[in-house]
């Protein structure tokens, strides 16, 4: 029974959505072995050179060059690491803190959840973009820095979102058992009550990843992320713009790199709320 | 109902408490102004001089105190750039921020609305998959990025409208379109999707049985009470587009508070960084306050004590 419903699943999987996902992960981990050139190796006997179906272009740089002859399918390979790397660290941590805060608030209530609810409501009246550009401007831009940023921003969707369940799980007997029974409260928080919101924290974290990408390559943008040589699509995006009016695929091209990433993870986030969570709660992300 | 307002504004006034307290810790991580301002050759008494002229010298939390009083009366000091008041700098820019969000919320939900509604009335139809289509890319591809694009496709390609700056309609119209996309395509998925749970409702097969026509059946009964997470969402992407609209005017060079801000940071003029943080988030609270007001207005069910 159980195996039919596994096959099923799959069945109704997102076909592109793991697709493009899968090749993300792929280009992030082996991509750099396998592209010709490195995200910095410059030549200055080709430089802009357009994409190969456009006259000038060849077949060694598919997607063209850049201002300083680095070729562009290898730089976005490259970027794919950066991207899926801040993006995971960042959801992982913003989970975590969300997660703990929101069971607390839910859990203990009372002067904690009072406390806890008044920081997401501070959180959430606050420009999130200004307070991040203002405090990475003061930390100094770097991946680390961004990290720290974005997590500390964004973990206000999942508290409320787990506080929620936790409230009406708390009223259910298994719990009411577990407290009977001499469970101390990390114990149940722990063991009864996080398996229980497990499945909600999947969906959140898949279809947040997305959302951190994109605001990544938004403080790349803005130059306040990585610095050269390393690259990432939102660093190529700011050279980019700079280039619009010669070079069209320079800026055309880590973007719909970032797209199609965001678009990958935001199927998969739908596919996994559509199995794990049949009741189909809506999660707006704040 | 008068409890429940009072007890709101009590909350509204925590919550800006607690801004001011992230502004100021904010501020104090961004470093000693008295480096930024004076030349490296000034002398330890001039450093002294002007650090009392600051009021850098008293303690932290005394200077959390004036800090508050001052924000109180408006006055968040003197810009470094500009040598101007920083909040009147601020409300000097508000205007075309205003502007620019407005424009592309009138532009987001008058394409979202009729768009959902239309997708939810036959599911699976040609409109509904290409409509949904449309948004899941929409909600997918970065903001600035697709600015980028309009400017490469409009303006320099087909030279059809300024990139950069304010000035008549033409200069609003691609910041405006660039704004809205990302709005425009959650509401759509969020207005078709609340219609859909509305539409499987018993009291739709009752106006339906009665022999009401479809367009009153769809927008009297269904669509009236689809509405409240629609307002809930429209309200949240409103607050996104002020933040968001930091990214745009950046991209377009339009003179906001958003661009004030992103350049106050790149030069750590703090005062107009508090400002212009401070008053997008007083506009914040006001909305949500709203929002919540206009729920028992549309929803005579929700009452508040």
């Amino acid at each position: 029974m159980k195996n039919k419903k596994t096959i099923l699943y799959l069945k109704k999987m997102p076909i592109a959505g793991g697709v493009i996902f899968g090749l993300v992960i792929f280009s992030a981990i082996l991509g750099p072995v396998l592209v010709p050139y490195g995200p910095a190796d410059q030549d200055f006997s080709k430089v802009l050179k357009p994409p190969f179906w456009q006259n000038g272009g060849e077949i060694k740089h598919p997607l063209g060059t850049d201002m300083m002859g680095r070729d562009i399918v290898s730089r976005i390979v490259h970027g794919a690491r950066i991207s899926l790397f801040v993006g995971l660290v960042t959801v992982l941590l913003s989970c975590f803190i969300g997660t703990w805060l929101g069971m607390l608030s839910g859990y203990i209530g009372g002067k904690m959840d009072s406390l806890i609810m008044r920081l997401t409501d501070i959180q959430l009246s606050m420009p999130y973009i200004l307070i991040a550009l203002a405090i990475i401007g003061a930390l100094g831009p770097s991946i680390k820095n961004i990290i720290i940023v974005i997590a500390i921003t964004n973990w206000v969707g999942y508290a409320r979102i787990i506080r929620g369940e936790v409230l009406s799980l708390r009223q259910m007997e298994f719990i009411e058992a577990a407290v009977v029974g001499g469970c101390s409260t990390p114990r149940i928080l722990f063991y009864h009550i996080l398996p229980n919101v497990v499945n909600s924290l999947i969906v959140l974290a898949t279809l947040d990843l997305g959302r951190v990408i994109i605001f990544e390559s938004a403080f790349s943008f803005l130059g306040l992320g990585v610095k050269p040589p390393a690259t990432s699509w939102g660093a190529m995006l700011a050279d980019g713009r700079i280039y619009l009016t010669y070079a069209w695929w320079l800026a055309t091209f880590p973007g719909l790199a970032i797209m199609f990433t965001v678009l990958g993870t935001n199927l998969l986030g739908d596919w996994l709320r559509d199995i794990l969570d049949p009741k189909r709660k809506r999660y707006v992300l704040v | 109902m008068g409890g429940y307002l009072l007890r709101r504004l009590y909350h509204s006034f925590i919550v800006i408490l607690g801004i001011t307290l992230i502004i100021f810790i904010i501020t104090h991580m961004i470093g000693d102004p008295v480096v930024l301002l004076l030349s490296p050759e000034a002398t330890q008494a001039d450093r002294d001089e002007l650090q009392r002229q600051l009021g850098l010298d008293r303690s932290l939390p005394l200077q959390y105190i004036v800090f508050i009083k001052d924000a109180v009366r408006g006055d968040f000091g003197v810009s470094f750039r500009h040598q101007r008041p920083a909040l009147e700098l601020v409300l000097q820019h508000l205007p075309a921020t205003l502007e620019l969000t407005l424009a592309a919320m009138v532009l987001s939900v008058l394409i979202s609305l009729p768009l959902g509604i239309l997708a939810s009335m036959k599911p699976g139809s040609l409109l509904d998959r290409t409509g949904m289509t449309f948004a899941l890319f929409g909600q997918s591809a970065p903001v600035f990025w697709i600015g980028i694009m309009f400017i490469l496709l409009f303006g320099v390609k087909l030279r059809w409208f300024p990139i950069s700056g304010r000035g008549g309609i033409e200069n609003l119209v691609m910041p405006a379109m660039t704004l809205a996309l990302f709005s425009t395509a959650a509401q759509t998925r969020l207005t078709r999707s609340s219609m859909l749970d509305v539409l499987d409702k018993d009291f739709i097969r009752t106006a339906r049985s009665k022999g009401l026509h479809e367009f009153k059946v769809i927008l009297k009964h269904a669509f009236k009470n689809a509405l409240i997470p629609i307002i809930t969402i429209v309200a949240l992407q409103f607050g996104m587009m002020l933040s968001g609209a930091v990214i745009t005017e950046t991209i377009f060079a339009w003179p906001g508070v958003g661009r004030l801000a992103v350049n106050a940071i790149y030069n750590r003029d703090y005062p107009v960084i508090q400002a212009a943080v401070f008053v997008t988030s007083l506009f914040f609270i006001f909305i949500n306050l709203l929002v919540d007001l206009i729920y028992t207005k549309i929803d005579p069910r929700i009452t508040y004590r």
